[in-house]
């Protein structure tokens, strides 16, 4: 806005300062008048179709959609009115008149946009009702639900999956009165592209999209007398669980999360930052080892399921480049099945192996078959999103707010500060370069805050100087930005050793399993996912131990079960390949 | 070096050359209308018989050809018979069997034969400059007190040309729309190279401004200032698109000028290019008319040849040319945003303007979209200038407009009259009234968009601000009437079907909302209308024309709403007696039939889809009011008058 | 059409080649998928799926565009197609009324195909034609101001073998 000339403008007699192409809604809401809304999001392209948004400008016959209407100079804005609120009301009701009358026995209920609009707009009566689209609830994937029937056409799944994502799994298909928003052929999602990222879900307004839930099973397993259920928590979790129990984002709640869990019944409370510090040494031992050779460089992340997917289906041929390194929690699972089995002498088939992430993907990861005991049954039982957590707190009726501190059971709960930051973008890079400071200068690293690889940016590329040797680096988030940079290597016009790619935008910290923000903050937001991460960098910096081949449990791990980093039983426990899949995407 | 308009003189001399060997030199010459209608007439079946006859009789003398449509589409196939040094002859509704007639009589032993004639004075001029006169017509119209008898002299029939002042239609009918000599023979092409060589960009758009051109596509924005906008806007490239996507169901105007003149408008199209500084333009035309876009193609194709498209333009260094795009079914593509997206290759759903496309349309760029029939009046503007076409039409609707005539109306065709003539004078003068005697009901204007009128509202004069003060639109020129046996709320239901039908779904009022409309409408035509559904229907029409996106949604309710205002008894007649007058809601309808006027033809019952009507040979007939479903298919078999509709 | 749904025909590769290789390429995603519509008389899924992939838009976005227009179906048609225009022009001269007729004629409902596989009936929003209304057109041909009683004969140089019963 720098330079650039303000416009003036006023809205309900207030005045107001607009940037040259800036909304009327965007003006609004700079002065703190919101105006009600449904297909807008500030993070993805403009629509201007659910018509809610309406404002009457003077001068004009019939009342413009706000969000997409530009502010002019000298603009006199009306945002209420007895008619405007008359066609909203309407509006409403007309999409709730195709709508399931299901809001009790909905997943979103108390917390879904539509409700929200129809109660705060006073829809109290409905005039037109008439034929209703009748659509099958879709629930072919293992992470991700589509009920078109809840569907009310906003667009902002399509526009997250095409203009964040680069997946372009879903369109609108057909046209009026039949509009459907589906992936091609109206095909399952499970036969579809998707990438199980969960970010439909995170941007509808509805239940249209929703994560495959998780929660009646584990309280079932929960209940089980014959099993031994176990659980483990993802770095990012704890950065945002509390929003769902009205702390302000960014406000990281471990202690609070871990009672919780106990009050829940598992029988063994573990972080997921555990096997973070095990996948960064895991990890940093292959990288030296390409180094050395110059073979299969640069070597791409492999801890996002999403990104993992979207590889095999987008960029097959870049599969020898991945990280053979299982995800922190496939690693952990894994563990759990086999030392933690060993070590409290369990008989691993009756351990239940939970998995609380951020994340709609990890579910589809959990089942790969890769990731299957050698007696059939997945490492990771069941995977839960934090909304799913907060659900069963909920259901539990624990007052979380209130809870005491807990701590992780041992030895796969102690972690580094490496481990922590795993769950924001850029964090599996800068918990590398600790590690791999060291092993490539035999020197401790002097300053362990690559702050360079920080931030939401969706790529940051950044050369690290290790005493001589130059690593050149490349950071991505959302699916989008790494296909820039992605394309930017295939072209041949950058080069990096290692690049860390996150589904998500903003990386875990914004991933599709992560609570719906309160109202008037966006999911996508930078500022949100700032706040998020800003609580996991809180934490690093607030530890002692921050590199990852430094924990001592890491250590006593391979000494007494893995052998060496890299080595045989390592790699047999905590590595995995990948294929490329059908349908292939379309890049 | 020659400049655009040398050149074009010296095209225009060989053409008229080639013109005098193939056809002026003949003894006789007969041109047959060949647009689709008159094909489907049976004009390739006339033409065809003509061919035949001259092969056969060796008659090397008679040269045969095709021109565009001649609007005078209930008397299919029209054929001009041209003696030289003798007026021409208008035959209508010619068979091959009256062709074969004609040929005898007329053309190989000069006796005209009266009886086949198009009723009405024929016209008056002599063969030599009939094709040079015509292209202009304009011209000599600008004496005004002769412009009855200079259409008169090509046109001939008084009665259905005589209120008509055709200028955007003045080569259709006249010449052969395949070929590029005989348009040049017209001063084809002449305007684009007066532009090029003589006018600024900024002259062509103040030319355009002063003429007080609208756009005739519906929305009746001035054109000259649509292409200031676009000129105004500094872009490595810019586009010019012609909107030929005529989507409104019930009119053919586009079509016909294409296929009866197809270069007016491409040469309408450059000059807009030029004004406005596009190097591309694109003709996005409906895949239903293939002989337009046959027509169309063939047409670029000379164009491109004779250097009149492409690289170098007339010799000029600018580089002008223009592609086709096929529509592929979707009547909101006409929308200009639509139509943006769907020349991308995406479906065709309205955005929210601004930015309009004249800052940011195809592929962000500088983005101008005109209609068919406001491009085809720039080549008059310009030969013809600003303030003669300025002195045609009303106060603020300039020059004529084009309708589609159709419905129950004597005579259907395509007609141009000049802003301001009344319904009536269309309906009834340019129309021959109602046809079968019966009683006018309503005339219909606008398409889906716009509105019914009723007879005390005949004599409100066509232009932009009167149409649409009265409650209906001017639209693009579909103009339907329609008698007694119309239906008023079945048809609104109609127009909301059609409308909720082509609704992209993008935005709620109009995805929903015309859907509820539809339900309720369908609802008062079966017999189970409900007090209240009016001011439901009223409502709604409020919301969705309030605040939908497009003008598709903004429009939608109009038929409805001016039905109900101008026929809200007929609602009230289904809804409170579930009665309906003209007998066209089937559910409110029972047929039975009167034992004293049937004859026992069995007509009715061998019509019958549930066969419920029984009787033997010269029986009476019965129809079994239990299993009927009300089709009508009896009532209108029945020459005895014996089935009875109430 | 005995051309193979499984692959798209030389010439259509090479059309899309030709796009691709101007500007703006991906535009030309409706021309080719009306090159295979009018080959094939529908699109196979095979063939949407190389047009995808060959133009490089990505399939649910093939689908969208082409599950959007009327012009496109995705199921075979009849051998011949009989469409009735609906248009407003012939609404109001009583098209309704052919529509039904033909429906009950050939016992399929618009859109369907008749068992035989001979004829598929439709209805069209104007042909341009509404000065012969009501109008309909079998396959390319056009048949103006038709009535109930002319249906029969305009069907039967097509193969129609009468309604079966007539009463
Ligand atoms: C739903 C809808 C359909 C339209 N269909 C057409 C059409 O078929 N032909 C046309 O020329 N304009 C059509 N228009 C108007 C165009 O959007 C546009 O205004 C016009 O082509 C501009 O040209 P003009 O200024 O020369 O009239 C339509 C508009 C709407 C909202
Ligand atoms: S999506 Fe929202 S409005 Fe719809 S049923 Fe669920 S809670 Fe209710
Ligand atoms: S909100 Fe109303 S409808 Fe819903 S549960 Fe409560 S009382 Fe019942
Ligand atoms: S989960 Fe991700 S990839 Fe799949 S449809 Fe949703 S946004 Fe697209
Ligand atoms: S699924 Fe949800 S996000 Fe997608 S269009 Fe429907 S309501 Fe909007
Ligand atoms: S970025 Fe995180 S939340 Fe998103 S898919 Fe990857 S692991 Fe899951
Ligand atoms: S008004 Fe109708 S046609 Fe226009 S954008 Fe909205 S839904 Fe689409
Ligand atoms: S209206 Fe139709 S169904 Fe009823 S008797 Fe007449 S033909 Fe038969
Ligand atoms: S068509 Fe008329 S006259 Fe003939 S049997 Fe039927 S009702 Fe009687
Ligand atoms: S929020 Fe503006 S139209 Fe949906
Ligand atoms: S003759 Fe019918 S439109 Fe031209
Ligand atoms: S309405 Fe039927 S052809 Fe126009």
């Amino acid at each position: 806005m720098s330079g650039r000339k303000m416009i003036e403008l006023e809205i309900d007699g207030v005045r107001a300062e607009a940037a040259p192409g800036m909304t009327i809604m965007q003006a609004a809401d700079a002065i703190g008048i919101r105006i009600p809304r449904l297909c807008y999001h500030p993070d993805l392209s403009i629509l201007g179709a659910c018509r809610i948004c309406i404002v009457s400008v003077e001068g004009m016959k019939n009342p413009v959609a706000s969000c997409s209407y530009p502010a002019a100079a000298g603009m006199k804005v009306r945002t209420s009115s007895p008619e405007l609120r008359r066609l909203r009301r309407d509006i409403v009701e007309l999409i709730l008149d195709n709508h399931p009358r299901d809001c009790q026995t909905c997943e979103r209920d108390g917390n879904c946009e539509l409700q929200n609009l129809a109660y705060s707009l006073g829809v109290r009566e409905r005039y037109f009702e008439g034929e209703r689209k009748r659509y099958p609830r879709d629930t072919s994937s293992c992470a991700v639900i589509r009920d078109p029937e809840k569907c009310i056409l906003c667009g902002r799944c399509v526009r997250v999956c095409e203009e964040v994502q680069g997946v372009t799994n879903l369109s609108q298909q057909h046209r009026g009165f039949s509009n459907v928003v589906a992936p091609a052929f109206d095909d399952p999602m499970a036969d579809s592209v998707c990438i199980q990222c969960g970010q439909c879900v995170n941007v509808c307004p509805t239940a249209a999209f929703t994560e495959r839930r998780s929660t009646d099973e584990i309280l079932d397993a929960l209940e089980n007398p014959g099993l031994h259920v176990v659980v483990q928590t993802a770095p990012s979790i704890r950065a945002a669980v509390g929003e769902g129990f009205g702390f302000v984002p960014g406000t990281p709640t471990t202690g609070k999360m871990v009672t919780a869990l106990r009050m829940m019944g598992f029988d063994g409370v573990f972080d997921t930052n555990f096997t973070a510090d095990l996948t960064i040494v895991e990890e940093a031992t292959e990288f030296l080892k390409r180094l050395e050779t110059g073979e299969r460089l640069p070597l791409i992340t492999s801890c996002s399921p999403g990104w993992i997917s979207f590889m095999e289906r987008f960029y097959p041929e870049l599969i020898p480049n991945a990280s053979s390194c299982k995800s922190p929690m496939s690693m952990m699972s894994t563990l759990m099945k086999t030392y933690y089995a060993g070590q409290k002498n369990l008989d691993p088939e009756k351990i239940y192996t939970v998995a609380v992430m951020p994340c709609t993907a990890k579910k589809f990861e959990a089942e790969r078959k890769e990731h299957r005991a050698p007696w059939g049954a997945p490492y990771t039982d069941a995977v839960m999103t934090t909304r799913e957590f907060i659900w069963m707190a909920k259901c539990l009726g624990v007052d979380y707010a209130g809870l005491p501190d807990g701590t992780f059971d041992s030895p796969l709960g102690e972690s580094s500060g490496a481990g922590a930051i795993f769950g924001a973008t850029g964090g599996v890079m800068e918990a590398a370069l600790r590690t791999a400071y060291e092993k490539v200068t035999g020197a401790a690293c002097p300053d362990l805050n690559f702050t360079m690889v920080r931030g939401v940016e969706g790529v940051k590329t950044a050369t690290v100087n290790l005493q001589g040797t130059e690593i050149r680096v490349g950071v991505s988030n959302g699916l989008n930005n790494a296909k820039t940079l992605l394309d930017k290597v295939a072209r041949g016009e950058e080069t990096f050793h290692i690049i860390e790619i996150m589904a998500c935008p903003g990386g875990c910290v914004g991933g599709g399993g992560q609570p719906y923000p309160p109202g008037g903050t966006y999911v996508l937001s930078p500022e949100l996912t700032r706040l998020r991460a800003q609580a996991l960098y809180s934490i690093d910096a607030d530890m002692a131990l921050r590199t990852s081949h430094e924990n001592p449990s890491i250590r006593a791990l391979y000494e007494s079960f893995l052998g060496e980093p890299g080595g045989r039983r390592a790699h047999e426990l905590l590595h995995t390949h990948y294929e490329p899949k059908e349908p292939r995407g379309i890049r | 070096m020659s400049g655009p308009l040398e050149r074009l003189a010296a095209a225009r001399r060989e053409a008229v050359f080639r013109l005098f060997e193939r056809k002026f030199k003949a003894r006789v010459r007969i041109t047959i209308g060949s647009a689709t209608c008159e094909n489907a007439a049976g004009a390739e079946k006339v033409y065809a018989r003509f061919k035949a006859l001259i092969d056969e009789r060796g008659a090397g003398d008679v040269a045969l050809g095709r021109v565009g449509c001649t609007g005078k589409c209930d008397m299919e196939p029209v054929v001009t018979v041209i003696e030289r040094n003798t007026r021409p002859f208008k035959y209508g509704a010619l068979n091959p069997e009256r062709a074969e007639q004609v040929f005898r009589e007329h053309v190989l032993e000069g006796r005209p034969v009266e009886a086949l004639l198009l009723p009405g004075p024929q016209p008056e001029g002599d063969m030599e400059d009939l094709i040079s006169r015509c292209g202009d017509a304009a011209e000599r119209v600008r004496g005004a007190a002769d412009l009855e008898r200079a259409f008169r002299d090509v046109f001939g029939d008084v009665h259905f040309f005589g209120k008509q002042l055709r200028l955007t239609l003045r080569n259709c009918g006249v010449i052969d729309p395949e070929s590029l000599d005989e348009y040049l023979a017209v001063r084809g092409y002449e305007a684009a190279a007066t532009v090029l060589e003589r006018m600024t960009p900024q002259e062509v758009i103040e030319t355009v401004k002063l003429a007080g051109l609208r756009g005739r596509g519906g929305g009746g924005f001035p054109t000259g200032v649509k292409w200031g906008f676009a000129a105004g806007e500094a872009a490595d490239e810019k586009f010019i698109v012609c909107n030929a996507d005529e989507g409104d169901p019930g009119a053919f105007m586009d079509r016909s000028t294409i296929e009866g003149d197809p270069h007016t408008v491409i040469e309408g199209l450059m000059i807009a290019g030029y004004a406005m500084g596009a190097t591309q333009g694109f003709m996005y035309i409906r895949a239903e008319y293939p002989l337009a876009i046959a027509r169309l193609e063939r047409a670029l194709e000379d164009a491109r040849r004779a250097g009149f498209l492409g690289e170098r333009i007339f010799g000029t260094d600018r580089r002008f040319d223009i592609e086709m795009r096929l529509g592929a079914g979707a009547f909101v593509c006409g929308e200009e945003t639509a139509l943006i997206h769907s020349i991308e290759g995406r479906r065709g759903m309205p955005r929210p303007r601004p930015p309009y496309p004249s800052a940011s349309g195809l592929w962000g760029r500088p983005t101008v979209i005109n209609n068919v029939e406001t491009l085809a009046n720039v080549p008059v503007i310009i030969l013809d200038g600003a303030e003669w076409f300025g002195s045609i039409g009303t106060a603020k609707s300039k020059g004529t407009k084009v309708f589609a005539l159709a419905g129950d109306v004597q005579n259907t065709g395509l007609v141009e009259v000049p802003m301001g003539t009344t319904l009536r004078d269309v309906v009834y003068d340019v129309g021959g009234g109602i046809k079968d005697g019966k009683a006018f009901k309503a005339v219909q204007t606008g398409g889906p968009a716009g509105g019914c009128l009723p007879a005390s509202m005949l004599d409100t004069p066509v232009d932009y601000d009167t149409l649409a003060a009265a409650g209906s639109i001017m639209g693009s020129g579909g103009m339907i009437v329609m008698d007694e046996d119309t239906c008023m709320v079945n048809v609104a239901r109609f127009f909301l079907e059609f409308t909720q039908n082509e609704s992209c779904g993008k935005c709620t009022p109009c995805r929903e909302g015309t859907k509820r409309m539809l339900e309720i409408l369908t609802r008062i035509t079966e017999g189970a209308g409900e007090e209240g559904d009016v001011e439901k229907l009223l409502r709604l029409a409020d919301t969705i024309r309030k605040t939908s996106l497009c003008g598709l949604g903004q429009a939608a309710p109009n038929p409805v709403i001016s039905t109900i205002t101008h026929f809200r008894s007929e609602y009230d007649e289904h809804i409170r007696e579930k009665r309906c007058a003209a007998g066209a809601c089937a559910a409110l309808t029972r047929y039975r039939i009167d034992p004293e006027a049937c004859v026992g033809c069995g007509a009715c019952r061998r019509v019958c889809p549930v066969n419920c009507i029984t009787g033997g040979p010269k029986q009476v007939h019965v129809i079994d009011a239990s299993r009927c479903i009300r089709c009508g298919q009896c009532f209108d078999a029945c020459r005895f008058d014996a089935v009875l509709r109430g | 059409m005995t051309d193979d749904i499984h692959a798209l025909p030389q010439d259509i590769v090479e059309y899309i080649d030709r796009c691709l290789a101007g500007p703006h390429g991906e535009s030309y995603l409706i021309p080719v998928l009306q090159q295979v519509q009018n080959r094939f008389g529908y699109l196979p899924r095979p063939l949407m799926d190389e047009v995808a992939h060959r133009m490089r838009i990505p399939t649910a976005k093939v689908t969208g565009v082409a599950t959007f227009y009327h012009f496109f179906s995705f199921t075979p048609r009849g051998k011949h197609r009989v469409t009735v225009c609906m248009g407003t022009a012939c609404f109001v001269r009583g098209a309704g009324k052919i529509l039904d007729r033909l429906k009950d004629l050939l016992g399929v409902a618009e859109g369907e195909t008749t068992a035989d596989g001979l004829f598929t009936l439709e209805s069209a929003r104007c042909l341009g034609t509404c000065a012969l209304a009501p109008v309909v057109v079998v396959d390319d041909a056009l048949h103006g101001n038709v009535t109930t009683g002319d249906l029969e004969k305009i069907l039967k140089p097509y193969g129609f073998k009468g309604k079966g019963e007539t009463g």
